[in-house]
């Protein structure tokens, strides 16, 4: 009886919990068919003017390239790094494997734009001032603690006598791992590198300060729009972001299922 | 075939040393020594730097005044009220989630990934349409008879807290979820069948199993809400000055580098505390286990 009650209530509040974290993206999806140059719910109609828009906002082109670049080759980085790191950690071949766990997942609690800062004068220190490089090292850093974890937790889950045993049976040593050990690791590849892209993709307070005024990434682009004419444009790029996000999210859960995600993110 | 099995054994062999661990976590190291470690000692030591050697003058005008002390105390204080309300919310969430099955689940865990992938500076501008006085929420308050008046919420405290727990809520709630789905209902039931009422079963077998969870999405959420720049931005602007909003006002506009340098230092002090602490409590819960 109180167990069911109990069930009911918990329930109700992650019931809660879902129209409160969807109510401002219903609010961006809702504006983005605004009839009005602002920023604002849709009165007296709707237009998909500003999704025609989107294409020639500033700098719009360029800042979307650039966020796309950096967030996927940092991911494929920190995907390697992590991997090979959490390998090392979870077999235990290193002293001060779990010093190095939480060294690694440790960025994610740093101030943002205390890294930030830290790099552009550790850069500069170096007499560095190139911007793709610099950002690129940067988001390696910003996504690499999304990574580790997952991959921790995804390799210590990992028999690696399964490796033996599919050896015994006659497979070679790199057929073992591309049969055995990756398609086990698949869903901790697709948590790690679902959330360090979208970190990256999202990232403003390290790379302001690591931009110059030709290349900025869409964060920093976004806030500019917002600043300087919250039109509905804005709203409709989140909401294309959002789409593509949503469609990524229905293939992840055919394809291991949402709730593997979740339980892997920590 | 013959060739590589050989091969193939060496490096089985290999991969069980030492050399290994160290080989394979190199990259890693590197990025840690070089991109993390260096360049933030690099920070706190140039936050001792004045024109004359050595100098706390940064960290003097930054703790030495009211002003100053009301930057370190209004990032705290975002962090800590942000780090509550989402606790309260989440914890039961996470249960609520782990309890659902099938659509529901789905639905619940796309409404905690997706807005992720919202920019946070779309969602604050979503929220200040939300709670302006002519707003849906004030609309809806009015409707309910709460309220006869509209209430003036935007660039109060009400939006920032609003705002902030409502973009830092899902880092609390996956990391309790993580660990709460992984807790054997049958702990429950056994310890039902020894007598122990729900509330008790709850308190001595329920609660301590999801410390660990607990801890992880309390030192995310307080570092990154203690920590936010775009939130109190976007939702206070210049009314509520912490010490992001300060660092990335010395850097980028006032040009005063030592005194964005110390408020750097003493936000990376509470991220370093919060990081030893949560791995300090997670060790503890780890070894409890």
């Amino acid at each position: 009886m109180t167990g069911a009650l109990a069930r009911i209530v918990a329930i109700a509040f992650m019931a809660g919990a879902s129209l409160f974290l969807l109510a401002p993206l219903l609010v961006i999806a809702a504006a983005s068919f605004s009839p009005t140059p602002v920023f604002d719910l849709p009165i007296g109609g709707a237009s998909l003017r500003w999704y025609g828009a989107v294409g020639s906002l500033d700098g719009f082109w360029p800042a979307l390239a650039l966020s796309l670049e950096i967030a996927a080759l940092s991911t494929a980085i920190s995907l390697a790094l992590g991997t090979l790191a959490g390998i090392a950690i979870t077999r235990g071949l290193l002293p001060g494997g779990s010093i190095l766990a939480a060294a690694l997942a440790s960025p994610l609690m740093m101030p943002g734009l205390v890294l930030g800062i830290a790099l552009l004068q550790f850069f500069r220190g170096l007499g560095l001032s190139q911007v793709f490089p610099e950002l690129l090292l940067a988001h390696v850093l910003v996504t690499l603690p999304y990574v580790a974890r997952t991959m921790i937790a995804g390799l210590s889950r990992f028999d690696f006598t399964l490796i033996d045993a599919a050896r015994t049976l006659g497979c070679s040593f790199p057929a073992s791992i591309f049969r055995v050990m990756a398609p086990a690791l698949a869903p901790a590849y697709l948590t790690s590198g679902l959330f360090a892209f979208l970190a990256s993709m999202d990232n403003y307070p390290v790379s302001i300060f690591l931009t110059d005024a030709r290349a900025k990434t869409l964060p920093i682009k976004m806030l500019q729009y917002i600043e300087e004419s919250p039109d509905p444009s804005v709203a409709a790029l989140s909401t294309l972001i959002l789409l593509a996000t949503l469609a990524l999210l229905l293939v992840a859960d055919r394809a291991v299922g949402l709730h593997r995600l979740a339980g892997l993110a920590e | 075939m013959s060739a590589a099995a050989p091969h193939g054994a060496n490096l089985v062999a290999w991969l069980r040393s030492r050399r290994a661990g160290l080989t394979l976590a190199a990259p890693a190291l590197f990025v840690l020594i070089f991109l993390y470690a260096a360049p933030l000692a690099h920070l706190l030591a140039g936050s001792f730097r004045g024109p004359a050697g050595f100098t706390l003058e940064a960290y003097t005008k930054v703790l030495g005044d009211a002003y100053g002390r009301s930057l370190v105390w209004n990032s705290l204080r975002l962090g800590l009220i942000t780090t509550g309300l989402t606790l309260i919310v989440g914890y039961p969430a996470a249960f609520g989630l782990a309890m659902s099955r099938g659509v529901l689940r789905s639905l619940f865990l796309a409404s905690l990934f997706l807005p992720l992938a919202a920019s946070v500076i779309a969602k604050a501008f979503a929220w200040t349409i939300l709670l302006r006085s002519h707003g849906l929420v004030n609309d809806a308050l009015i409707f309910l008879h709460l309220t006869a008046k509209p209430i003036r919420m935007i660039f109060t405290q009400t939006s920032l807290i609003v705002g902030a727990a409502n973009i830092f809520l899902p880092f609390m709630i996956l990391p309790i979820y993580a660990v709460v789905a992984q807790i054997d209902p049958r702990l429950t039931e056994a310890a039902a069948t020894l007598g122990c009422s729900p509330a008790r079963a709850f308190l001595r077998v329920v609660l301590p199993l999801s410390a660990p969870g607990v801890v992880a999405g309390v030192a995310l959420v307080f570092s990154l809400s203690v920590s936010a720049y775009v939130v109190p931005n976007l939702l206070m602007g210049e009314n509520y000055p912490t010490l992001a909003t300060t660092i990335a006002k010395a850097f980028l506009l006032i040009r005063d580098p030592a005194l964005g340098a110390a408020a750097g230092a003493i936000l990376m002090v509470i991220g370093l505390a919060v990081v030893v602490v949560s791995n300090r409590l997670g060790e503890q819960g780890g070894q409890g286990r």
